[in-house]
């Protein structure tokens, strides 16, 4: 249903970001940085603590407005978003940009499949005829509402809560509540997906079945991700590509490999100087 | 499964009783000092104004020590019956073989509630009073209906819900007495004009919440009764509109004369047969109101509401404008204040800026939370108690606030989600679920 073909199509970029500056204030969260994210791949945005990645994801999907710099996303059809310039809601409505929260954001007091289907919120808008022919019962609402109420029950099993459909979102597991959330993010139909820190709090368990769900969206749906990780295990093990930030400065880039031998990456997640990072990569 | 966590309580609470009778002391005295501190000058102290206008004041310590032991013995007791029979929890009390029938029951309340509704004026024929009563249970029944698409179920706190019902009031009651336009085609444009104004509203609001939307929205109220005051060409000022027409039966008056209702249809003419019309004009706005907010409940819009009482910002990131959402829960909400105005002008026959004073809003936003945000026979029942309770206990006099308000305290602590005190999922894959209150958010814009 995306309109995004398998991972087969040539990769090109789906995100481009160039030049992108945030400053609050006096502090310069982001500075300068450039980076893209290629279509059907997983891409990683890593880097320690306070080195401005939610920034930059908020900046992304609207949040904030950038100080300076374009963000630009390209859909498979070649129509081009100029993301800074969109309103928050027309991130996800028009440029098709889902995202999900470091602390969850679920809406706790709806079901499962309720949370789903609010997702679904633009596409049911139009089949609803806002509001008037769904009110009368027309039809052709009747079957957008089966329609979406199939999505939403398709990714209820990806995610293994079917039989959990009809529970409150709010009394699920935590490692359930992470994959719901991603699930609606799905529902959205987005041409890019953005995680923030998707494995946070997770156990071994959870993180590896994360990162089966993310592998099968990639893979089966060719969807672009963008993620935001601490959990090293999920960066190295799925993603196409890394790139590292530190203080708001893109330090390194390329496949996880190239970036895990990376002494500049190293020190900055040691917090040391470069000859320091050598020096404990040679000892070991 | 159920047992398990329940012997846990127990045990839990078998430890806790020992230092619970210290702790309940403590509180109780507590309760007495402040009853104490409040009521040493509220009763012990009575003064008056003498004939030559010194001060006269005499001290009534005996009825002081009265209140505050009372104070003590209530608030010890309270606490004592708390802590022996742990948090209140209604499904304990009920056996399990008694819960199938009760589903059933719970089912079939609304039902024989609606169907009692209906045949309320055959019952009550002969008496008036009942039947005015039932009128005004009704138009705040859908007062509280109205009021529950913004507060209920998109979570916004709206003090003055009341404007929309005087604007409603005032659009028939002018339209029909300038124009003379009837009341079959004012209904809907006081529906109209209430939303307008409901939307005009919301503007200024979109971006508070909480509190600070609560003081906007109670300042609103007070613009509309002020204008209505001072615009005196228009309005009347407070001299209010007299004359205002009454309702036909389609098109037929229900009057003496020889073209009225009661000639048409050949019956003894009777001043009852408007006031039966009337019941059945406000069951009918008030079920239009209900049918309309379960239609709105499963349809993107509703979800849209309760998802933004839920979480705004996850809505935006799912793409969902914030804007329209909060505009049309204003709008829907005050167009049913507008039905309900446009009704009740019509009843009075007479209205003036008094019927709209911030005390309404403040009741109906009282029956709203006592009734349980967002249910619809929740808040169907705390009109019936709130309204009809309150009449009931005419004969007390004054003492009828302060049961009342005790009626009130009492019920908020133990039900402190209001009477139904869940809502209902509004789309389900394997059967339908009821999810506590507990859960849900009340919404902070």
């Amino acid at each position: 249903m995306s309109a995004v073909p398998a991972s087969t199509a040539a990769p090109d970029d789906i995100l481009a970001v160039s030049g992108l500056t945030m400053r609050f204030g006096g502090i310069v969260a982001i500075n300068d940085l450039s980076f893209t994210a290629r279509r059907g791949q997983i891409s990683a945005l890593i880097g320690p603590n306070g080195a401005g990645k939610t920034t930059v994801f908020n900046c992304i999907t609207g949040f904030y407005k950038p100080t300076a710099g374009d963000i630009r996303l390209t859909h498979a059809d070649g129509k081009g978003y100029v993301l800074q310039t969109l309103n928050d809601f027309r991130i996800c409505k028009v440029a098709k940009v889902a995202r999900t929260f470091q602390n969850i954001r679920l809406f706790p007091g709806l079901t499962a499949l309720e949370n789903l289907m609010v997702a679904q919120h633009n596409a049911l808008m139009r089949a609803s005829g806002f509001t008037l022919m769904g009110l009368l019962g027309m039809p052709g609402w009747r079957a957008a509402e089966k329609a979406a109420l199939d999505l939403s029950s398709y990714w209820l099993d990806r995610i293994g809560l079917y039989d959990r459909a009809d529970e409150a979102a709010g009394n699920l597991p935590y490692g359930d509540q992470r994959r719901l959330e991603i699930a609606r993010a799905m529902c959205t139909e987005p041409a890019l997906l953005c995680l923030d820190e998707p494995a946070a709090g997770l156990n071994a368990r959870e993180s590896g079945e994360l990162n089966e769900l993310l592998l099968s969206i990639r893979n089966d749906r060719g969807a672009s991700i963008l993620l935001i990780e601490h959990d090293m295990s999920v960066v190295m093990e799925i993603s196409d590509h890394v790139t590292v930030l530190d203080y708001g400065v893109r330090i390194a880039g390329g496949t996880p490999q190239h970036v895990r031998d990376d002494p500049k990456v190293i020190a900055a997640y040691l917090g040391t100087d470069e000859e320091t990072a050598i020096a404990v990569m040679e000892g070991t | 499964m159920a047992t398990a966590p329940k012997t846990a309580t127990a045990t839990i609470d078998n430890g806790r009783s020992q230092s619970g009778f210290a702790a309940a002391l403590k509180k109780a005295l507590l309760s007495a000092l402040v009853a104490l501190v409040l009521f040493s000058l509220m009763i012990g102290v009575r003064t008056e104004a003498g004939s030559t206008g010194q001060l006269i004041y005499w001290t009534r310590f005996t009825e002081l020590a009265g209140v505050v032991a009372a104070v003590f013995a209530g608030s010890l007791i309270l606490e004592l019956l708390r802590s022996w029979l742990g948090p209140f929890d209604a499904a304990g009390l009920i056996p399990a073989s008694a819960e199938q029938p009760l589903k059933t029951a719970q089912r079939l309340f609304p039902l024989a509630l609606l169907a009692f509704t209906l045949v309320f004026p055959v019952i009550f024929y002969d008496q008036r009073y009942i039947l005015d009563l039932g009128i005004l249970v009704l138009t705040y029944v859908m007062l509280g209906w109205g009021l529950n698409v913004v507060v209920g179920l998109a979570g916004l706190l709206d003090l003055g819900y009341v404007a929309f019902y005087a604007v409603g009031a005032y659009s028939y009651a002018l339209l029909a007495t300038t124009f003379g336009l009837s009341f079959w085609i004012c209904l809907p444009l006081a529906g109209i004009l209430a939303a307008f104004w409901g939307v005009l509203l919301g503007f200024p609001v979109l971006r508070l919440k909480g509190d600070y939307l609560a003081i906007v929205t109670l300042a609103f109220g007070e613009i509309i009764r002020l204008v209505l005051i001072n615009w005196q060409s228009l309005t009347g000022g407070p001299n209010g509109i007299t004359g205002v027409p009454r309702p036909s039966f389609f098109g037929i008056p229900l009057t003496p004369g020889d073209d009225g209702f009661a000639a048409r249809f050949g019956l003894e003419f009777s001043p009852t047969h408007r006031v039966v019309f009337l019941y059945y004009l406000i069951l009918a706005l008030a079920l239009l109101t209900n049918w309309v907010t379960i239609r709105l409940r499963r349809l993107p819009i509703g979800r849209a509401w309760e998802a933004m009482r839920e979480d705004e910002v996850a809505c935006r990131a799912l793409g969902i404008n914030i804007t329209t959402t909060k505009l049309t829960a204003f709008a829907t909400g005050a167009m049913f204040g507008g039905f309900a105005g446009a009704f009740f002008a019509t009843r009075q026959g007479f209205i003036s800026p008094e019927s709209f004073t911030f005390h309404e809003s403040a009741l109906v936003l009282a029956i709203v939370v006592l009734g349980g945000m967002g249910s619809q026979l929740g808040v169907a029942l705390a009109a019936l108690v709130m309204i009809g309770g309150f009449e009931l206990f005419r004969d007390f006099e004054q003492y009828r606030m302060l049961v009342f308000g005790l009626a009130m305290v009492a019920l908020m602590v133990w039900r402190p989600r209001g009477l139904v005190g869940h809502r209902e999922a509004t789309v389900f894959l394997h059967h339908r679920t009821e999810i506590s209150a507990e859960l849900s958010r009340e919404g902070r814009g």
